[in-house]
């Protein structure tokens, strides 16, 4: 599996990394990245709708059990939270150009990658492995870089020198 | 000097064991209603011997001192470890909160440095002690206390010694201490546009106030030097004041 680009989107939907690991793709310009993020994210919003009801259904949790997690949510955040952001909506695009896996994170942070077709299954596992390695990146190489301010592009020279060499 | 004839006062425990709740002096120690104002008195060798032992009393309930402390932890553990992270999320904060404060980079940079002079100025007094208990000697050539920075000093903050100390060849008042990988800055990327700023400073501040509290003035910056294999390599410049340089050539 080859990995051509690597997205990260904020929780509102903002495009705040993008790095062309190999070509492959075409090149965008910076505004259709941007309009590519946030028509993800939107995407990702309305899957989450749709499926939330198939979820709860295939929930062993009862009812009751289910009412009271929702309601001290609602208590404690001011809104219904989704329980498991990554059981729902959009997880991944599959055709027979490219595919694009999406992870989110607890945050509402999302990773995207675009990787070379594969009809192999395992490509899921492999994403997962990738999602989770840069997510360790993020958290430290971001995260913990004083002059980042949240939401906003990334611009760290050793987030960008690491993710490189992640997929050397 | 054998540990023998070194006296700490709150292991003088002798004291207590004699001593029971029970104990009064025939004369009173404190006020006797049935002898009156005499009783406050000290007029003989019983009581102010016992007013001694009050005192070791006194000491001997407070907590351990700190120099013990330091031997209790040194015979279990060489180097007490705290995690990366949180102490980086630490520095981070108190960077933000510093450049929300300054009014430009070097404004920055100084303040960085000046929390690290205050932290130097304590830290010195305590590694000295852990390090050089058994020897009780005291640095006074420039070469001697540079490579207990260089060695010791820097094991015990960062866990490992600094790479590299050499002398400036162009300036006799200037050496330099080379830290390949500065664990604070591991993460930190410095903004194009902030110019040469290292974080570092923090650091370079703690030299300086280790070095200027033991009678070895000067000045400490840290410039970032990147090599290769290096990309955050640290150079730690410290320029001493033509005193401390006068001083040496005296002793030579």
């Amino acid at each position: 599996m080859k990995v051509y680009s690597i997205l990260i989107l904020n929780k509102a939907g903002g495009l705040i990394y993008q790095n062309e690991i190999s070509s492959g793709l075409n090149k965008l310009s910076a505004n259709d990245y941007l309009v590519l993020a946030g028509t993800l994210h939107g995407v990702h919003a309305i899957g989450s709708k749709l499926s939330q009801s198939i979820s709860t259904t295939n929930n062993l949790k009862n009812t009751e059990e289910l009412n009271s997690i929702q309601n001290s949510n609602i208590l404690s955040f001011g809104k219904a939270l989704n329980p498991n952001n990554n059981k729902s909506g959009l997880q991944s695009i599959e055709t027979d150009f490219f595919n694009l896996y999406n992870f989110q994170t607890v945050s509402g942070l999302k990773f995207i990658i675009i990787t070379s077709p594969n009809d192999n299954f395992e490509n899921f596992e492999t994403s997962n492995e990738i999602f989770r390695k840069l997510y360790i990146l993020y958290s430290d190489y971001v995260m913990k870089d004083p002059f980042y301010s949240l939401d906003m592009p990334i611009k760290s020279i050793l987030f960008d020198k690491n993710v490189k060499e992640l997929f050397r | 000097m054998s540990d023998d004839s070194i006296i700490i006062p709150s292991t003088t425990t002798n004291s207590l064991s004699k001593l029971t709740i029970n104990d009064y002096s025939k004369t009173g120690f404190g006020y006797n209603p049935s002898i009156g104002t005499q009783s406050n008195s000290i007029n003989n060798i019983e009581t102010s011997n016992l007013l001694i032992s009050k005192k070791q009393i006194i000491l001997s309930t407070s907590t351990i001192p700190i120099y013990e402390k330091l031997h209790l932890i040194s015979k279990k553990s060489p180097i007490e470890e705290i995690t990366l992270s949180s102490l980086l999320y630490l520095f981070s904060e108190i960077i933000q909160w510093q450049f929300k404060n300054s009014k430009n980079i070097n404004d920055l940079e100084a303040r960085l440095n000046g929390l690290g002079y205050k932290l130097g100025i304590k830290l010195i007094e305590m590694i000295k002690l852990k390090d050089g208990y058994k020897l009780l000697k005291r640095d006074t050539k420039i070469l001697e206390i540079l490579q207990f920075i260089h060695g010791p000093f820097w094991k015990f903050i960062f866990g490992k010694q600094a790479d590299e100390l050499e002398m400036s060849q162009n300036n006799n008042d200037e050496y330099m201490i080379i830290d390949n990988l500065p664990i604070l800055n591991k993460y930190i990327s410095i903004p194009k546009d902030y110019g040469d700023l290292n974080c570092c400073a923090f650091v370079a501040g703690i030299i300086e106030g280790s070095l200027d509290v033991s009678g070895f003035n000067c000045n400490v910056t840290a410039h970032t030097s990147t090599t290769d294999q290096h990309p955050l390599r640290t150079v730690y410049l410290i320029k001493f004041h033509s005193n401390v340089l006068y001083r040496e050539n005296i002793r030579n």
